[in-house]
């Protein structure tokens, strides 16, 4: 890391979060996809799998690449993706963001979060921790990986992850 | 329960009908009678041997409201023991899977061997003479266990007939989907463990519905079209077909890229090597007319009345269970040759999400489709039939006609409403 280079503090990282949430929450899916580098990755483990698990060795519920993640941001935006037609209401709250480490241009992030999704007159919650692999670039934070450990024992009641986390 | 008067399936084969009360799915006497007539009866998946690899692995699992605890004993041999303590009831293991030499009982401290007998117990001197070789002192292992090519069931009903007989012509399709590999299959680590706000029976036939496929999916197709070169590969086509005791199966091909062995342009020269490799062993291990079918047709593969093997663009094993007529559990796994590279496993990985499972491209429309047949059905009273009758009257329905739902419906009826049992001095008289 070279001296000159500025830190990022963590009020920065959590405007960056909570302007993320803010997009997800209003269903701005093609400009939040924007916030993810190029060889980016967003996963969601499975709740048996040990932290250090690996998506190409082991069964998720989300594994994308950047190339997936696309065509997840485009399907969910089309009246035929039926789960989320119409798109269910969510607010996702995040907090206990921290800073983990800091080395050249990449910053690592936890947050916690509680996500509600309401639809047909069903409310699901999902809590988890995020793990943020971030960028420092000319336009801001970038995000290179994002991956969403939930807590819970399974995937009941919510039954599904139609939304992002 | 008995039969009302209004019939839980009504069938005319002369007018090509076959109805299916709605009532089925939302009562709760149903449910209930489901529960001793189906469940109490039936051969059900318990898990796989690879889960339980080396001696002393162990999981716990639910199977029909039983905790039950599957193991590998210190002699290499599969155990499905009732999880509950012989002493006083409390549930001895309490993790999910991991490996043990013993498990203690924490609440006195009885300690059991993997094989569920009691080793010692604390006071051992204030018991009779004899008392740990008394069976009533040991675990309780399950009334039946059998397996079928590393599938391993259990039954509660003691006289039920053998898991082989039972499984008739679905193991036919066990087979073709085990020999995939020449060094058996072993479950990916990682359960998908999901619900839907449903019917369980509603996944049963959805799971073999290729009826669905156009346009509950249709942002599946759209984005297969992105990664199959406007999707040149297999061809949508096939049968369905009924294997007896309400087992059915789809068999069919269809566009999508398969780890064994069907090549997609997104996966490269590289891929296109090793989809080579792999389907040049079939050939010479079975020949090209089973190693086409093996690597080239899908199957969605249904074991009455609960498990799953769809052998799709990913292999997947799914289990279900009702908790209220309307809310079920799942369970789903991946499975996949115990030889296979990293490449083809990843592969194979990326290929089951992009479809398969609760954060899919694919399954949270079925879940939502069930849903909304399952809100649908609160107006039983008034309209009250299904109706999957498609492709009756045919001589080879097609894989995306009924034909398997048909299958599925007769055995559930059977068991639920055997017809009266007719006295044979009466019926000579
Ligand atoms: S209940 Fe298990 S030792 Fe007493
Ligand atoms: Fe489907």
């Amino acid at each position: 890391m070279s001296a000159t280079m500025t830190r990022v503090s963590r009020a920065e990282v959590e405007d960056f979060l909570f302007s993320e949430a803010d997009l997800l929450d209003q269903w701005r899916l093609p400009e939040w996809l924007g916030l993810f580098t190029d060889d980016a990755t967003y996963e969601v483990p499975c709740t048996d799998l040990p932290a250090d698990a690996r998506s190409d060795e082991s069964l998720f519920y989300i594994a994308d690449d950047r190339f997936r993640l696309g065509e997840r941001v485009k399907r969910l935006m089309k009246r035929t993706a039926h789960a989320e037609f119409p798109h269910s209401k969510t607010r996702r709250l995040i907090g206990n963001v921290r800073v983990l480490a800091q080395q050249d241009d990449q910053v690592d992030a936890k947050a916690v979060f509680a996500t509600y999704r309401t639809k047909d007159g069903v409310t699901d919650l999902y809590v988890g921790a995020a793990y943020y692999e971030l960028v420092v670039t000319a336009d801001g934070l970038r995000i290179r990986s994002k991956r969403c450990v939930l807590d819970s024992d399974s995937l009941r009641p919510s039954g599904r992850i139609s939304i992002v986390l | 329960m008995e039969r009302s008067e209004q019939p839980a399936i009504w069938v005319d084969e002369g007018q090509k009908f076959f109805k299916v009360a709605r009532r089925n799915f939302v009562d709760p006497e149903i449910w209930q009678a489901e529960k001793e007539r189906i469940f109490e009866h039936c051969w059900l998946y318990l898990g796989h041997e690879s889960e339980v690899a080396k001696p002393g692995d162990f999981i716990t699992r639910t199977v029909a409201g039983r905790g039950i605890l599957f193991t590998r004993d210190s002699k290499g041999e599969l155990r499905a023991l009732l999880n509950t303590c012989p002493h006083r009831g409390a549930q001895v293991c309490r993790e999910r899977k991991g490996s043990a030499k013993s498990f203690q009982c924490f609440y006195h401290g009885w300690v059991f061997g993997a094989d569920g007998r009691l080793r010692s117990q604390p006071g051992e001197a204030s018991y009779a003479e004899g008392f740990k070789a008394r069976e009533s002192s040991n675990m309780t292992p399950v009334p039946r266990f059998e397996s079928y090519r590393g599938f391993n069931f259990v039954c509660f009903d003691r006289d039920v007939v053998p898991l082989d007989e039972y499984l008739a012509g679905a193991k036919e399709y066990l087979d073709i989907v085990c020999d995939q590999s020449a060094s058996g299959m072993s479950i990916v680590a990682g359960t998908q463990e999901y619900s839907i706000r449903a019917n369980w029976k509603l996944l049963t036939e959805n799971s073999i519905d290729g009826y669905h496929a156009t346009t509950t999916h249709a942002t599946y197709f759209d984005y297969l079209m992105n990664t199959t070169d406007g999707l040149t590969g297999g061809r949508m086509g096939g049968f369905g077909i009924d294997l007896g005791n309400g087992h059915a199966v789809l068999e069919y091909g269809a566009p999508w890229g398969r780890p064994v062995a069907q090549w997609i342009p997104a996966w490269g020269e590289d891929g296109r090597r090793e989809i080579d490799r792999l389907y040049a062993r079939l050939v010479a291990d079975y020949g090209e007319a089973r190693a086409d079918r093996i690597a080239k047709m899908n199957r969605n593969l249904f074991i009455f009345p609960n498990l799953v093997i769809n052998d799709i663009m990913a292999t997947t094993v799914r289990t279900y269970y009702p908790v209220a007529p309307d809310y079920m559990t799942i369970n789903a796994w991946a499975v996949a040759p115990n030889e296979e590279t990293a490449w083809a496993r990843k592969f194979r990985l990326y290929n089951f999400l992009e479809f398969l499972g609760p954060g899919g491209f694919a399954t949270p429309d079925d879940a939502e489709a069930l849903e909304h047949c399952q809100r649908g059905f609160a107006n039983n009273k008034e309209a009250q039939w299904n109706d999957i009758s498609k492709g009756m009257g045919k001589a080879r329905p097609s894989y995306d006609d009924e034909l398997q739902m048909r299958a599925f419906w007769t055995q559930w009826n059977n068991r639920m409403f055997p017809p009266p049992t007719v006295n044979k001095a009466q019926a000579a008289a």
